[in-house]
């Protein structure tokens, strides 16, 4: 029977400070060996100072057929941003 | 070789010299680890408490408008908690320590949560004033050394511009009523200035973690800068609303450029500080029984969870058995 390695996910910190990106996905028996081939694969050119790999199973994506639905709750609340409060032109720093 | 501690906290204060971010995996002084789960932790403490002041008006808000408005700022306030638990998690403490410390009192939250909200008008005050200062005090945290601190911040900001705009369009409304509306308006700012002014935190001369704080870049100004700053912006937003600033010594200094101010009662400040504001013992209260009251919740979607997998468990063997 054949047997494939397993697909990671990979996320990228291009420098501290910023937070860590997904950038692609590597296949890899193993968490160590998924690091290396990610470092391989996707660092070449010094793009990151740091990187996290999860197996791609463990990954919980939402469904984009469901997307009306799912985001719908904030779709009506025009409220929740401040250009929806009117304020006196004069009024500074606000 | 090893390097000694000294060699190790050289260069890491170098790296924050130098404005590079520290990242939780990065080597770090127990010091700065500690320092940090205190302050972010109190930060996300004082997020989550500070909901029960404003919660208290939502089933009472004049208008659908109002209440909607109310409604999606305590929520974004839940929304600034998780954000700042989060952060403090990758500092190696777990979210029931930090719950544990708040519930039973040894961790703090800001003082300004320890007064009451009487009328309508101080929701209007508290977003206006007490909004208005936490950004002040909240925007140079966006540059600060601690990465997932500083990355918190910039989401918190970005939304909290909304909650500052609802409370002073409560305030401008208020004014532009009857006398009693006014007069609540102004009643409001009579009870809630001072303590904003004390949300700064003691005078730089009293205040003992300053000078480290700025090294780490977990503040870039100092108390009293960020108050005057806060009563340079204020006094004209109060002059359009036509309030007036309960301080009598408040006037624009000429040779200074910035307004002067009068002395702030600090023995009030202590007093809340230290557990005896007017409202300490009901917000704790508040917080344990919902924690206590959550509990069935919490237990019966673990033992959900356990049973599915459960269930997974058996439809696996039944096949390999098949």
């Amino acid at each position: 029977m054949k047997k494939e390695w397993p697909v990671w996910e990979v996320f990228i910190r291009s420098k501290n400070g910023l937070e860590h990106r997904h950038c692609g996905s590597v296949h890899a028996s193993d968490a160590d060996m998924a690091m290396e081939n990610a470092r391989d694969v996707y660092t070449r050119r010094q793009e990151g100072v740091s990187i996290w790999v999860v197996e791609t199973k463990h990954i919980t994506a939402s469904n984009p057929a469901e997307n009306g639905e799912f985001f719908e709750p904030a779709k009506d609340k025009a409220y929740r941003h401040p250009t929806f409060y009117e304020l006196p032109i004069d009024l500074k720093h606000m | 070789m090893e390097k000694s501690i000294a060699e190790l906290e050289a260069q890491f204060q170098a790296r924050i010299d130098r404005g590079e971010s520290i990242e939780p995996k990065d080597w770090m002084p127990e010091k700065y680890r500690k320092t940090h789960i205190r302050q972010i932790s109190q930060h996300a403490n004082s997020e989550i408490v500070g909901m029960l002041p404003e919660a208290n008006w939502i089933t009472r808000a004049p208008t659908l408008r109002r209440k909607t408005a109310l409604l999606a700022k305590v929520q974004d306030e839940a929304g600034h908690g998780l954000y700042l638990y989060s952060a403090t998690e990758t500092l190696g403490i777990s979210r029931d320590e930090m719950y544990e410390k708040l519930h039973s009192g040894k961790a703090k939250y800001s003082s300004i949560f320890n007064y009451p909200t009487l009328t309508w008008a101080d929701m209007g005050a508290v977003g206006w004033l007490v909004d208005g200062a936490a950004i002040i005090n909240q925007v140079p945290l966006t540059r600060t050394s601690f990465g997932p601190y500083a990355r918190a911040m910039v989401r918190v900001c970005k939304e909290e511009s909304f909650h500052q705009r609802q409370g002073y369009e409560i305030m401008l409304t208020l004014c532009k009523g009857t006398e009693v509306q006014k007069a609540m308006a102004q009643d409001a700012l009579n009870r809630w200035w001072w303590p904003s002014l004390m949300m700064f935190g003691p005078p730089d001369a009293e205040s003992t973690h300053t000078a480290q704080s700025m090294i780490w870049k977990l503040k870039r100004k100092t108390n009293d800068e960020l108050r005057q700053l806060f009563v340079d912006i204020t006094k004209p937003q109060a002059d359009i609303l036509g309030l007036t600033i309960p301080d009598p010594d408040l006037k624009w200094n000429e040779e200074t450029g910035h307004y002067d101010f009068g002395e702030i009662d600090w023995s009030e400040f202590w007093q809340v500080v230290k557990g005896h504001g007017p409202m300490n013992k009901q917000r704790l209260a508040a917080r344990n029984k919902a924690w206590d009251d959550g509990e069935w919740v919490r237990d019966a979607a673990l033992a959900y969870a356990d049973k599915q997998e459960a269930m997974k468990e058996e439809k696996q063997e039944l096949k390999k058995v098949g």
